[in-house]
């Protein structure tokens, strides 16, 4: 449709902090528990597995917006004539980064989705400490697990960089400056909560 | 007396749809050349390095004091003014090469209309024609000036366009120099009472939403206008404005 880019782009970049990154942080938070033992992490897990409306939460909030964000977000990647050998300046190399730690992250997300959420529903496997134990056991897979969960974190933290310049909060070149320090703190503590999770599997 | 002799490299193409080549001319050596004098030499005497008689290079340019634009190239894989790029302060050989973001007219010479298009898309002016006398319009505050003369020096070179990866033959992103003189019109007393038209335009198919912030223009841009600052400070605009027209009046101008 004409004219709908704007919409489209705003719509993306909404998406990927509110729910998709809300979410990112809630579902890192729920696998640290991983952390104080199996117990633990299996309270958490099925606290969430039993939240009412469940299916819904999870078209609404997690499926749906991740496609839509997902498809956008190959379509810009392709658009990109990526150039950090000529113009190595710091943020064009975030934003190349941005793209491939979008791509890697896709990948990652549906090898993962595909490994847990589509196998529970389809009743193959139960939703437990041990399924991602078994998983994770395999050391090729443990650490395709950190490649994308670093890779999901950046995406995360700088697209949070990229976010505030969207909606027009950060626009001095100061304040730009100081929400990259930020955002690096977040990509930080987001990474250790994240990679400390998958630690206790193992 | 053996004449010192410079190297370039100049990537000529002989018409529109021809394929590029590289030529390499020994050029006389005189101090404080710029790479206009060198081409003019090129000029002077078409004998490539092989001693073969050749066609004159051709290039454009015009003010020969960095404000008009029309010598950008790529001068050793950077985009630049040939007026203002002084071969002293280059390595040798030189490279010269016309920017890949714009059609190549021949050899040096580029097609830099998209930029004045997309001027003409967002109303890049200020309308004070009326069919009467409409009087002198509302003083500008000196500080404020002074801030909207350094977005005014823009000269539409292209060198903004030509670094941003964005902007290429797969998308119709406008490039950063457009974006930033819609702030400069919208900033003005009188050009203000036409900034939602601009800022609309903008968010049209092409415009702002093409920018994911590279911020490569900011970087490159000879004139130092602060393009960045300008891009995020329209994000603010447009965000305004969409909301401003779905959810507010019928008269959100
Ligand atoms: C957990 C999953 C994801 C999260 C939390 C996430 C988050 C974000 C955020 C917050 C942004 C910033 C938006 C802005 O620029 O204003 C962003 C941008 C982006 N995302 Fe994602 N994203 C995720 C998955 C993906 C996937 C699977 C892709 C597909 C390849 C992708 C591609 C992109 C691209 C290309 C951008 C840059 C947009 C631009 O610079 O204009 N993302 N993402
Ligand atoms: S903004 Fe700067 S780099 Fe871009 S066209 Fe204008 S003067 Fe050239
Ligand atoms: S001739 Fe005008 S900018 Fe070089």
């Amino acid at each position: 449709m004409e004219n709908r880019e704007f919409f489209y782009r705003r719509l993306h970049s909404l998406l990927g902090v509110v729910p998709i990154g809300i979410f990112l942080i809630q579902h890192l938070v729920v696998n640290h528990f991983a952390v104080y033992g199996p117990e633990s992490f299996n309270k958490a897990a099925h606290f969430m597995h039993d939240l009412p409306f469940r299916i819904v939460l999870e078209i609404f909030i997690i499926f749906l917006p991740i496609i839509f964000h997902a498809v956008l977000g190959v379509y810009i990647v392709f658009v990109a004539k990526n150039n950090v050998s000529r113009y190595g300046f710091f943020r064009n190399w975030m934003f190349y980064l941005q793209r491939i730690t979008g791509i890697i992250t896709l990948v990652f997300i549906v090898w993962h989705v595909w490994e847990t959420r589509v196998q529970i529903g389809m009743g193959t496997k139960e939703l437990d400490y041990s399924l991602m134990e078994n998983i994770l056991a395999n050391p090729v897979i443990f650490w395709f697990y950190v490649i994308g969960v670093v890779s999901t974190t950046f995406h995360f933290a700088n697209g949070l960089w990229s976010f505030l310049v969207s909606w027009g909060i950060t626009v001095t070149p100061r304040s730009q400056k100081i929400a990259t320090y930020a955002t690096l703190l977040v990509f930080l503590a987001v990474t250790y909560i994240g990679i400390r999770a998958l630690f206790a599997f193992v | 007396m053996a004449e010192e002799k410079l190297t370039l490299i100049v990537t000529r193409q002989d018409s529109p749809d021809s394929a590029p080549y590289e030529e390499t001319f020994k050029v006389n050596y005189r101090k404080n050349m710029n790479i206009i004098s060198a081409l003019m030499e090129t000029q002077r005497n078409p004998v490539n390095a092989n001693g073969e008689s050749v066609a004159p290079v051709q290039w454009e340019s015009n003010c020969l004091e960095e404000v008009c634009g029309a010598c950008s190239m790529v001068i050793n894989g950077e985009p630049r003014q040939a007026c203002s790029t002084l071969v002293d302060k280059l390595e040798q050989p030189i490279r010269v090469a016309p920017m890949s973001t714009f059609p190549v007219v021949r050899d040096l010479v580029v097609d830099r209309s998209r930029m004045f298009d997309s001027l003409k898309k967002v109303k890049a002016w200020i309308p004070i024609d009326g069919t009467h006398d409409l009087g002198p319009g509302p003083r500008m505050p000196e500080k404020k000036r002074q801030w909207a003369y350094e977005l005014s020096k823009c000269m539409t070179c292209g060198v903004c366009l030509e670094a941003c990866p964005n902007v290429n033959s797969k998308s119709d992103f406008i490039g950063p120099a457009p974006l930033s003189q819609v702030r400069l019109f919208n900033s003005h007393p009188t050009g203000e009472m036409n900034k939602s038209e601009r800022l609309e335009a903008l968010m049209e198919d092409g415009g702002l939403a093409g920018c994911g912030n590279s911020q490569n223009c900011v970087q490159v841009c000879p004139k130092g206008i602060p393009l960045t600052t300008s891009i995020a400070a329209l994000n603010r605009d447009t965000n305004i404005q969409s909301f401003k027209n779905f959810f507010g009046s019928d008269n959100a101008h």
